[in-house]
This record gives structure tokens, C-alpha cells and sequence, in this order.
């Protein structure tokens, strides 16, 4: 009993002692941020002189629309396109979730950084259809978030038997779209909802594609930003990293989801 | 499969012809998704792959190919980005791996792995630019640990931040978001160890030792080595951090293929910039395949 509760307290000073390591690690920098953008001048001293001049840096706010602009886009693409197709594969076409799943996990293998190489020419063709709306890259950022929101659908279709259920709503005479609207879907909501909250903070964070296609969003001009305006720059970055966490904190967690799952099956 | 054969049961009786077409409908379904990672997607990597190879006049060559094997600052750029990932990789993943370790073994209510895995997706997956600013405000020129350093200890070696501008500065940021995702992609390994299996060792008498050695290490092995290729991948894609804290020079082949697609005036240069990413697209797909075939592994051992 006694060699047992030694292990015990043996194994917990380790565990505090590696969330202290890590934890001071990943906290250090953020708490440096706070730090940074609240400094009066050599002298020292607190000020938040760079949080009030955020609103007024120049190009920042556009920016931020057109950024959450794009997610909401993105959130679109999603459910309007990957949700329906990956419903209709699992039920109807089995035969290609093989080719689903490989499509979708694709932008994982291709870098951004050589992504944008290969569709730079393919951008310069369609400013000439829609202008140079920084609005279109939400074609090619909807598919950048395909390996993360099929992950999190992927894992709800897995958790409930969508076959059978399909099955059953088509028996009792449910057409095909009350079949996905009003059976399936419920039953995917926190996959959906999570691969909705993954590729709004995708899609916020992107920087390479935007940056290399020259056009403005939130983080291209925080980028640019740091260059003239640390403290500003380094004010905005925080608060954007905290407005992704209080955002991702929100994703029901896979516990949940698989809790959720006992209680269906 | 039997409301498939339901719905064509009706069509089906007018023939042959109708037959194969309806059995092709559902097809269409997938038609709108293929369009879109077709042009935006396959059409792009196809236009690298295929232009890497021609020149200004279209004719063959392999003239890029070569620059990029042969030339010196090309090949320490690759070498320098494999390395840097290697290093990192195995770095975050052994802190990662420990991190994980230590989350889902910890009692909790389940706010500390909430928040852990929130942050953690934060750190690893949305701010590549303000993960470079963070660094800059802790070890920069008017960082907050550089000035703790300068104004305690003198002179030393995180007094003087010029580091954090080269390699060793990559190797250190590029860390600090790989042992997040490690958390992300290692965590639910750790947590389908069974305490039973420790208990079982427990009482057998095996020793921590034995149990880590025989029982947790095989069990856990392949997910790590997996997740150590997700993060050599990880490191090697990375563009962001690395942009926006160097805006000249070009140590890795993601800011060389920055050099060579900015300077669009020399048609040439675009070619070079598509050969480079072939490269990297070479290194990852492997990378990215050893990972699929670990993984595949890993599922037929869980089932």
C-alpha cells in the first residue's frame, strides 16, 4: 500500500513538474505580449496607449472585416458544399469515401507556400471577373479547412450509424432532403459546429496565400503593421490569439463526442 | 443498400438505358466538391509540377530542376529547412508527448484539458505572424526577457538577440507551435492507455520501468512516430512565423520561393519558384505517405 501511494506521489511531481516546464514555455511569450504593448516608455511605467490607437492603425479595421468576411465564407463553402457531399458519399456512394477522404486530407501534403505558387496565375485570371476582391480567396480557403472540418464530420458520421438512419427516414417515406436536413444533420451538429469553429480560426490565422496574392487581409497588415508600429502590432496580435482561444474554447470536445456517441448507440 | 434499391426500383423497369443512368445519378452529388478541389486544388499542383519543367519558350527542360539540385544556396536551403524541421519535430515531440502525458493523466473535471486543447489549437494552428511578434517581444531587441537579461546579468547569450533572427531563432519559435500540435494529434493515444493495463502491471509487480518498457511504449510507439512525421511536415510547410520575422535573406526554401515569385520582372524566376515547391511538394508527399501507412498500422492494431 505504502510502495503504492510513494508511486502516486512520485508520478504526480512529475506531472506538475512538466505541465510547470511546458506551461511556462507556452505562457511566456503571451504574458511578454502583454507585457510589450502596455509599455510607457524606456523608464517604465504602464500604459495602454497602443490597445486605444488599434481602432485608428491604418487599414486595420478594413482588414479585420474582410478577414471575418472570408470565414463566414468559408463557414459556407462548408456547409453548403463538404457537409452535403460527405453526407450523400457515406449513404448514397460508399464506393468513394476512399477518394473523399483523400481529397479532402490533400491540402495537408501540399503547403500553402506551394499552393499559392501553382494558383497565383489561376487568381490573376479571376481579378479580371471579380475584381480584385480580396472576397475570392474564399475558394481556395474553404478547401484549405477540408482536412480539418472533415475530421471533426468525419468523426460524428462515424459515431452515429448514418446508414441506418438514412435508411430508416427513406422506409417511413422521407424524401432525400428531409432525409439529410431533418435526420442526419441533427445528428452531426457538434461535428459540424466544431468544423465550423476550426476553420474560422483557419481562416483568421492564414497569412501565406493572402500575403503572396497581395491582397489585404488581418493578418497581412498586422504583418505590415509590426514593421512601422511594434507596440500596435504586438497589441493586436494578443488580442487576436485571445479572441481564437475564447473561440476554440467554444469546439465541444471530443470527450464529449464520443459521450454523445454512447448515449446514440 | 436497400434504399438504393428502393428509390431505382421504379426506373429501373424502362430499360437498360434509364437503368445506368439512374444508377449514375447519385454520382452527381459529388460533382459540385470535385469541381471546386479541381481547379483550386489538383489544376494548381498539376500547373507546378508541369511548369518546373519548361521554359520561357515552352519547350522542355530540366534546366530548374538542375539549378535547384546543383546550386549551392538552393541545396543549404533545403538543408537548412529539413533540418530545422527534424530538429523540431523531435524537440516538440518529446515536450509535447510528455505534455500530453501529463493532461490526460491529471484529475480534473476536464477545464484543464479544455482550455489546454483550446490553447493549444490556438498556439498550433492560427498565428503563425503573431507567434512571430510574441517572439519578438520576448527575446527582441526590447523583449522582455532580453531586458531582464541586460539589465541582471550583463552581457550573455539571451542579452544579445540576434539569435532569435537566424536558424537557432527558428528552431525555438518553430517549437513553441509544435509541441501544441503534438498535444492535439498525440493526446487521444495517451488517453486510450487503460489504467487497468498500469494496475495489472501494478500488481504483477512490474516497476515503472517495466510498464513504460513493455506495455505503454509498444502501445504508444507508432502514434508517436506518427505524429513525429505530422510535425517534421508541419515545420517543413511553414511559412508565416519564418516571413515575418526575416523580411531579407532567404535561409529555407519556403522564403527562397518568396524571393522567386516576388520578383515576377524575370520570367525565369517564376520557374525556379515552381521548381523549389516541387521539391518541397516531394519531401512532404513522402513524409505525408510514411504517415498514412503508420497510420493505417495504428487503426488495424486498435481495432
Amino acid at each position: 500500500m505504502d510502495k503504492v501511494t510513494l508511486g502516486h506521489a512520485i508520478r504526480n511531481s512529475w506531472r506538475w513538474l512538466i505541465l510547470a516546464i511546458v506551461g511556462l514555455y507556452l505562457l511566456l511569450p503571451i504574458v511578454s505580449m502583454a507585457d510589450f504593448s502596455t509599455r510607457a516608455g524606456i523608464d517604465g511605467g504602464r500604459t495602454l496607449d497602443a490597445w486605444r490607437a488599434i481602432p485608428s492603425a491604418p487599414g486595420l479595421i478594413d482588414s479585420v472585416i474582410v478577414s471575418l468576411q472570408l470565414a463566414v465564407l468559408a463557414v459556407i463553402g462548408i456547409l453548403v458544399l463538404l457537409v452535403p457531399t460527405m453526407i450523400w458519399v457515406y449513404i448514397r456512394i460508399p464506393k468513394l469515401r476512399r477518394t473523399l477522404e483523400v481529397l479532402c486530407l490533400l491540402p495537408l501534403a501540399i503547403p500553402a507556400i506551394v499552393l499559392v505558387v501553382g494558383i497565383a496565375p489561376l487568381y490573376r485570371s479571376l481579378s479580371q471577373v471579380f475584381g480584385s476582391s480580396p472576397l475570392s480567396l474564399a475558394f481556395v480557403y474553404v478547401i484549405l479547412t477540408f482536412p480539418f472540418a472533415y475530421r471533426a464530420i468525419d468523426g460524428s458520421l462515424r459515431s452515429v450509424d448514418v446508414h441506418t438512419l438514412s435508411e430508416a427516414a427513406r422506409t417511413l417515406g422521407a424524401s432525400w432532403p428531409r432525409t439529410i436536413l431533418g435526420v442526419v444533420i441533427p445528428n452531426i451538429k457538434t461535428g459540424i459546429l466544431g468544423a465550423c469553429v476550426i476553420s474560422i480560426a483557419l481562416v483568421l490565422g492564414e497569412f501565406t496565400i493572402a500575403s503572396l496574392l497581395n491582397y489585404e487581409t488581418m493578418q497581412v497588415v498586422i504583418n505590415l503593421l509590426g514593421k512601422r508600429e511594434g507596440t500596435i502590432s504586438v497589441a493586436v496580435s494578443l488580442a487576436a490569439l485571445v479572441f481564437a482561444f475564447v473561440l476554440l474554447v467554444m469546439i465541444p470536445t471530443s470527450r464529449n463526442n464520443s459521450k454523445q456517441a454512447e448515449v446514440n448507440s | 443498400m436497400s434504399s438504393t434499391q428502393l428509390t431505382e426500383a421504379g426506373p429501373s423497369q424502362r430499360g437498360t438505358g434509364f437503368r445506368r443512368v439512374f444508377r449514375l445519378t447519385p454520382y452527381l452529388g459529388f460533382l459540385p466538391f470535385l469541381a471546386l478541389v479541381l481547379v483550386f486544388l489538383l489544376w494548381p499542383t498539376y500547373l507546378i509540377v508541369s511548369q518546373a519543367f519548361i521554359d520561357d519558350e515552352g519547350n522542355f527542360t530540366t534546366q530548374y530542376v538542375n539549378t535547384v539540385l546543383t546550386q549551392e544556396v538552393h541545396r543549404t536551403a533545403f538543408r537548412n529547412s529539413i533540418q530545422v524541421s527534424a530538429i523540431t519535430a523531435v524537440a516538440g515531440a518529446f515536450l509535447g508527448g510528455l505534455f500530453a502525458w501529463a493532461i490526460a493523466t491529471s484529475k480534473s473535471d476536464g477545464a484543464l484539458r479544455r482550455v489546454t486543447l483550446a490553447g493549444s489549437g490556438v498556439l498550433a494552428q492560427f498565428g503563425g505572424v503573431m507567434l512571430a511578434f510574441a517572439f519578438l517581444a520576448t527575446f527582441g531587441f526590447n523583449g522582455m526577457v532580453t531586458i531582464f537579461f541586460a539589465e541582471n546579468f550583463g552581457d550573455s547569450f539571451l542579452s544579445n538577440p540576434t539569435w532569435l533572427y537566424d536558424m537557432t531563432g527558428f528552431a525555438v519559435v518553430y517549437t513553441f507551435f509544435q509541441i501544441p500540435l503534438m498535444l492535439i494529434v498525440f493526446l487521444p493515444a495517451v488517453e486510450g492507455l487503460r489504467s487497468e493495463w498500469r494496475e495489472a502491471n501494478d500488481s504483477l509487480g512490474g516497476s515503472t520501468w517495466d510498464y513504460w518498457k513493455s506495455v505503454a511504449g509498444p502501445i504508444l510507439f507508432p502514434s508517436f512516430l506518427g505524429a513525429l512525421l505530422l510535425l517534421f511536415a508541419n515545420a517543413f510547410s511553414a511559412y508565416a512565423t519564418a516571413a515575418a520575422l526575416i523580411s531579407q535573406g532567404s535561409p529555407i526554401v519556403p522564403l527562397q520561393i518568396r524571393g522567386a515569385i516576388g520578383s515576377e520582372v524575370a520570367l525565369g524566376n517564376a520557374a525556379l519558384g515552381k521548381a523549389l515547391a516541387l521539391g518541397m511538394v516531394i519531401i512532404v508527399i513522402v513524409v505525408m505517405g510514411l504517415y498514412v501507412l503508420l497510420q493505417r498500422r495504428v487503426g488495424k492494431w486498435t481495432k
